[in-house]
């Protein structure tokens, strides 16, 4: 059954800015990606002390999911299961691959090794907030908006899920891009559609 | 609702080249998890199903990690009309780590990025196969093979493809082997998936592929019904302690397969010996209501195969179907979790209508496939 989708939210953080439905509500110069997510997770007092134990990855999509569902009760509504995630990046957990290689020199930690799966991000996120739906992490060379349609919608349509964050979570050494959206069943004229085009032009705006 | 019927599989472990290989191997209750004293890979002695011997020739262009997805893919191809080349035909590859022996041999560096990417291992095998769609890669912990499953039966649901090529490998290295003897999970000898001396896993390599089509002229082969995917949200390395969120997983797929849980005639579980993992899994398996439906766990014959996993074991579950033939949980002689589950001991010649896989992994997530006759 092919019903409306719609886009109820969208967050993204690049290049030392956060963005909200399009607007940018923070922008701070660091030194480096971790000290810029450091200084997100304060400005919006996020109060979670696991976030600091976590990989780049994990904490750019952690902070990017909390800004996204930042005002929207309608999660509140809906049981654990109706909410999945959906997840993608180019170069899964090769970051915290390296550094867990290089940490072998020493001694092989498991609080490392845990983070070289791409889809630990998914498990925080949905450790974080009870959410126990569908979840997917997929490996493309770009962030491929077609795709992320026809799966989620396939979820949303058969009702496997009545609610889905999905996107793009990336972290790769000085480079770092999420962008999330929450794509839902519920909306009205004023609300974008959740299709491939509203996707890609949010991703690609020139800012992030 | 379209049916999605299974054409073909394969298994390469280092029990056998094809599925009926292997399957013969696993009757007469050989494993190929055995001790390895290899200084390169670990320097303590370990237990695990590794390919030796120099079957994979360094001046190939494609890593072993490629040669194992092509040498599958080929070999479940052979004998049927799937057509490669076809725009209703999409490949999707499962794996964990890829080619990450890659970065412990060459170290970071701009082309290694690229060169180790799942997408370019997965562009390279499909190029070589002549596939016409861009493949899918799934990168999903422990679950990926099954999750690559359910997204093959989605997409041809959905009308999107016809026919789906899904293969998964891993490759032990020095990387992966670490890790879980960080986590002290690693048995010391053969793993015991289920038994009351359980003590861990074994790691193991291999490749394996499921083709799957909506095309009617396989309508009487076994048929791909359901599949779902959730999470425990409760812990990123350890497993629920309950099971509720294996059983509801399981609930969701046999609902969407049409099944009871009394028409469940075999599980092929995940079973990877590890305390928690079996305890979690049997928790499961009771409340759903499958305590009398025989269990098995392959981990002891072909060890973990991470990303090949829920693709192998899946692959073995269709031939134990053909076959009406249940294998016995090597490793296996006194239960040793909470809940009497039916852990099968010996190898039973049944009628195999409905068998339910399923597979679960860090990061919380579960995931259950239902095929039938």
């Amino acid at each position: 059954m092919n019903i409306n989708k719609y886009i109820l939210s969208h967050c993204a953080i690049s290049k030392n800015a956060v963005y909200k439905n399009g607007q940018k509500i923070f922008e701070k110069a660091a030194a480096n990606p971790l000290d810029f997510l450091h200084s997100t997770y304060e400005h919006f007092n996020l109060n979670y002390p696991k976030f600091y134990k976590m990989d780049g990855l994990s904490k750019l999509g952690l902070l990017a999911s909390d800004i996204l569902l930042a005002g929207e009760s309608i999660i509140k509504d809906i049981r654990p299961q109706g909410i999945g995630i959906v997840l993608s990046n180019t170069n899964s957990s090769l970051d915290m691959d390296i550094k867990y290689l290089q940490s072998l020199q020493d001694f092989a930690s498991p609080a490392l090794f845990v983070y070289t799966l791409p889809n630990i991000v998914i498990g925080e996120v949905c450790i974080r907030n009870g959410f126990k739906g569908e979840n997917a992490f997929f490996i493309f060379e770009d962030f491929n908006a077609a795709f992320i349609e026809q799966y989620v919608s396939h979820l949303l349509n058969n009702n496997l899920l009545q609610i889905c964050i999905c996107g793009w979570v990336e972290f790769l050494k000085d480079n770092y891009k999420v962008v999330l959206y929450l794509a839902g069943k519920t909306g009205g004229p004023s609300v974008k559609l959740f299709t491939k085009e509203t996707m890609d032009s949010i991703f690609n705006n020139e800012a992030l | 609702m379209t049916d999605v019927f299974v054409v073909s599989d394969s298994v390469i472990s280092p029990l056998g080249s094809t599925s009926a290989d292997n399957f013969m191997q696993l009757e007469r209750s050989i494993s190929g998890v055995r001790r390895h004293d290899n200084s390169a890979i670990s320097p303590q002695p370990f237990y695990a199903a590794l390919f030796t011997g120099d079957n994979f020739a360094s001046d190939n262009p494609y890593t072993k990690f490629e040669q194992l997805l092509i040498a599958s893919i080929k070999d479940a191809l052979q004998n049927t009309d799937i057509v490669t080349s076809d725009e209703k035909t999409i490949l999707i590859i499962s794996s964990t780590k890829g080619n990450i022996g890659l970065l412990e041999t060459e170290g970071y560096n701009h082309a290694l990025e690229k060169r180790i990417s799942l997408n370019t291992s997965a562009n390279m095998v499909a190029s070589h196969l002549n596939f016409i769609n861009k493949p899918l890669v799934v990168c999903h912990a422990c679950i990926s093979g099954l999750l690559a499953i359910i997204t093959a039966l989605r997409l041809i649901k959905s009308g999107i493809y016809e026919n789906a090529v899904i293969a998964g490998a891993d490759v032990i290295t020095k990387f992966i082997l670490s890790g879980f003897q960080s986590f002290q999970a690693l048995s010391p000898g053969i793993c015991k998936p289920f038994d009351a001396e359980r003590d861990g896993i074994n790691l193991g390599e291999g490749a394996a592929t499921v083709i799957v089509s909506s095309n009617k002229r396989y309508a009487n082969n076994i048929k791909l019904r359901s599949g779902s995917v959730n999470n425990d949200a409760n812990h990123i390395s350890g497993p629920s302690r309950t099971g509720e969120e294996l059983c509801l997983v399981i609930d969701k797929a046999l609902t969407e397969a049409g099944v009871s849980a009394a028409e469940i005639d075999f599980i092929s579980a995940h079973g990877t010996a590890t305390i928690y993992n079996d305890e979690m899994e049997a928790q499961a398996i009771a409340l759903a209501g499958l305590q009398n439906s025989p269990v098995n766990s392959m981990k002891a014959y072909f060890g973990h195969t991470l990303g090949a996993a829920g693709l192998l074991e899946s692959a073995m579950t269709i031939q134990s179907m053909q076959r009406n033939t249940v294998l016995p949980s090597l490793g296996f002689t006194n239960i040793g979790v909470t809940k009497p589950i039916n852990i099968c001991n010996t190898l039973m010649h049944m009628s195999l209508d409905n068998c339910l896989k399923t597979a679960s992994g860090f990061g919380g997530c579960n995931a259950a496939v239902v095929f039938s006759k």
